[in-house]
């Protein structure tokens, strides 16, 4: 009472109000358009970034687009070292970016979303905040020590145990036994997709983490109260609710897979040959980028940044894929 | 105002009920039940019955305890560890607290309605199929009938028989609250828990649900948490007035709101306090 007493008398007349009031307006104005013209040369900043690359891209290609032009995609031999015409293929290198993220995946997947759901729904409270920072400080482990770990530990390991094991296993079996196809080798195409999906998994635990907790209480409640069990909870309310998020965290894992280069630059093996097993050694755009460019120049180097802008496009149709997919989920289940 | 509130339910609906509950048995009989959230008791030796095919009211200020109870009912608290409660409570004579008690089955003859509409991520079929699934295999048809027995059941049918695709989500805020009663009836319980259904609902989607519920205790035994006096008025047949935790006064409605025993109850349906 007696504060909207003092307020009454200190202020000002109404017309003077208005008047001040105006000026402050006007500030404000000036204020607003300023932000919203930083906000947007911010966003355009960010296309112009990606028009930019796209071009340098397209620029630094060219020569390779002229020298091979489509037969640069299912070329297989890569062979810089012809001269005066080096014939170069993009076929190994795509082969073994999309077996290597497709294996990664298909192992990351499951394991990293299995994760999350224990972490958000069975874990008892007292393990949760330990095993949650476990998983964000794999997330950050530099992908240098990644590599370095797969090289000295992981790729022994499997060679001398796992490896011999499959061969064996497989020996004869129609498809597989070429899959599976010795001899056991450290650098091959299964160790890095091993130890891309230990790379990927902690990306996809954490976003299916979070995604999972914006899940209602209240929604989970009523199909606790219909007498549904924590699986079919999950399988029928959790993940429904929550499949745009989880699904962009695995293309965030997929995104990583893909361009990954550090690590599997060390176990790849960095051959161009397709041989059609596993176990072999292979190369993928970047390790191939990242493991000859220093010393390439003329078509060669430019074959590079054609590979590149294949990884570009790569990732470009795998997202576009991803939000196709989703669409055609949600238009299935009524959304 | 006081007065009108005070003989609306008489009004409304005389003598049915002062009669009726005389002869219906308990279907849930609550005896010396506290609820502990960790050290917190946040029930006190509540005794009470829920009659069977009657509808029961429970009223009081926010955190006495009226949502707690109706969440032992079907033993919802056992999805938060620290939760606990000690007593019985029998349904059919037979104590879903003790041990060894299955939840899911416990929880499928006791259906809950919530505060807010919570369709799940699924067609507006879906939403009533997907719990019958979890108890019965049916056949195509059968299940159809029974998504429309369910539909029809909760007062929906008409608005949305031409559009069973679509989501669950599309629907009104009233609509999907009666998808979620239609979800519950479907498979067939025996018990229904509304807990404060209403509250996020405009007042043609209240008056929808209230008539609901009075048909619906023709086939079930119900349970209502409300904050909405004249809406306990309205639905109920027996009123229970709850305060910190403890079960102040437990009567007919009619006899609640036009002479109840405690000065407390009267000041609160009164609007005195609370």
């Amino acid at each position: 009472m007696t504060e909207i007493a003092r307020t009454a008398l200190t202020r000002a007349s109404p017309a003077q109000e208005t008047a001040s009031r105006a000026r402050a307006l006007a500030a404000f104005k000036l204020g607003d358009s300023t932000f919203y013209w930083m906000t947007r040369l911010a966003a355009l900043a960010v296309l112009g970034v990606l028009g930019g690359i796209i071009l340098t891209l397209v620029i630094g290609a060219w020569p390779a687009l002229q020298a091979f032009g489509a037969d640069f995609l299912w070329t297989q031999r890569w062979a810089p070292q012809l001269q005066p015409d080096p014939v170069l293929g993009a076929l190994g290198p795509i082969y073994g970016t999309l077996l290597t993220s497709f294996i990664a995946m298909t192992i990351a997947a499951p394991v990293g979303v299995g994760v999350a759901i224990f972490l958000t729904e069975l874990c008892p409270e007292s393990l949760r905040r330990p095993v949650g920072m476990a998983i964000e400080l794999l997330a950050g482990i530099p992908s240098i020590i990644y590599g370095m770990w797969g090289f000295f530990v992981l790729a022994p390991f499997l060679t001398d145990h796992f490896q011999p094991a499959m061969i064996r296993l497989f020996d004869g079996v129609p498809v597989l036994g070429a899959l599976f196809a010795g001899p056991p080798s450290y650098l091959s195409l299964f160790n890095a997709s091993l130890v891309l999906a230990i790379m990927v998994l902690p990306f996809i635990t954490a976003i299916a983490r979070d995604v999972f907790a914006t899940v209602p209480p209240m929604l989970k409640e009523s199909a606790y109260g219909m007498g549904c069990t924590t699986w079919e909870v999950v399988r029928n309310v959790v993940i429904p609710y929550t499949r745009v998020g989880l699904i962009g965290g695995l293309m965030l894992g997929l995104g990583r897979a893909l361009g990954e280069t550090m690590a599997v630059t060390f176990i790849i093996g960095n051959s161009f040959k397709i041989t059609g097993s596993l176990f072999a050694p292979g190369t993928t755009i970047s390790a191939a980028i990242a493991s000859e460019f220093a010393e390439s120049d003329g078509v060669h180097q430019s074959a590079l940044i054609l590979l590149g802008l294949l990884l570009f496009v790569l990732t470009f149709f795998v997202l576009a894929a991803a939000r196709l997919m989703l669409r055609r989920i949600e238009r299935r289940q009524g959304g | 105002m006081t007065d009108v509130l005070m003989q609306a339910p008489a009004m409304e609906r005389p003598q049915a009920s002062a009669a009726a509950p005389l002869a219906a048995s308990a279907k849930i009989d609550v005896r010396n039940l506290d609820f502990f959230y960790g050290d917190a008791r946040a029930l006190k030796s509540i005794d009470l019955a829920l009659e069977a095919n009657r509808v029961t009211a429970f009223i009081g200020p926010s955190g006495c305890g009226k949502s707690t109870l109706l969440r032992v009912l079907n033993r919802m608290y056992d999805l938060y560890p620290g939760q606990r409660a000690t007593g019985e409570v029998l349904l059919d004579g037979e104590n879903i607290l003790a041990p060894g008690v299955d939840v899911n089955l416990l929880r499928a003859r006791v259906g809950m309605v919530f505060q807010k509409p919570t369709p799940f991520p699924m067609t507006i079929y879906e939403n009533i199929a997907f719990g019958v699934r979890l108890y019965e295999k049916l056949p195509k048809a059968q299940m159809d009938a029974r998504v429309e027995e369910a539909l029809k059941g909760a007062a929906l049918w008409g608005e949305v028989k031409d559009k069973l695709g679509a989501s669950g989500l599309s629907l009104s805020g009233g609509q999907q609250q009666r998808l979620c009663i239609a979800r519950t009836i479907a498979i067939r319980p025996e018990v229904i828990l509304f807990d404060e259904p209403c509250s996020a609902l405009d007042p043609i989607s209240t008056a929808k649900i209230e008539e609901l519920i009075d048909g619906l205790k023709a086939r079930y035994t119900i349970a209502i948490v409300t904050h909405n006096m004249q809406q306990a008025a309205r639905v109920s047949d027996k009123t229970a007035f709850m305060y910190l935790g403890e079960l102040v006064e437990f009567d007919s409605t009619t006899k609640m709101f036009t002479s109840p025993a405690q000065q407390r109850t009267q000041d609160y349906i009164t609007g005195r306090f609370g």
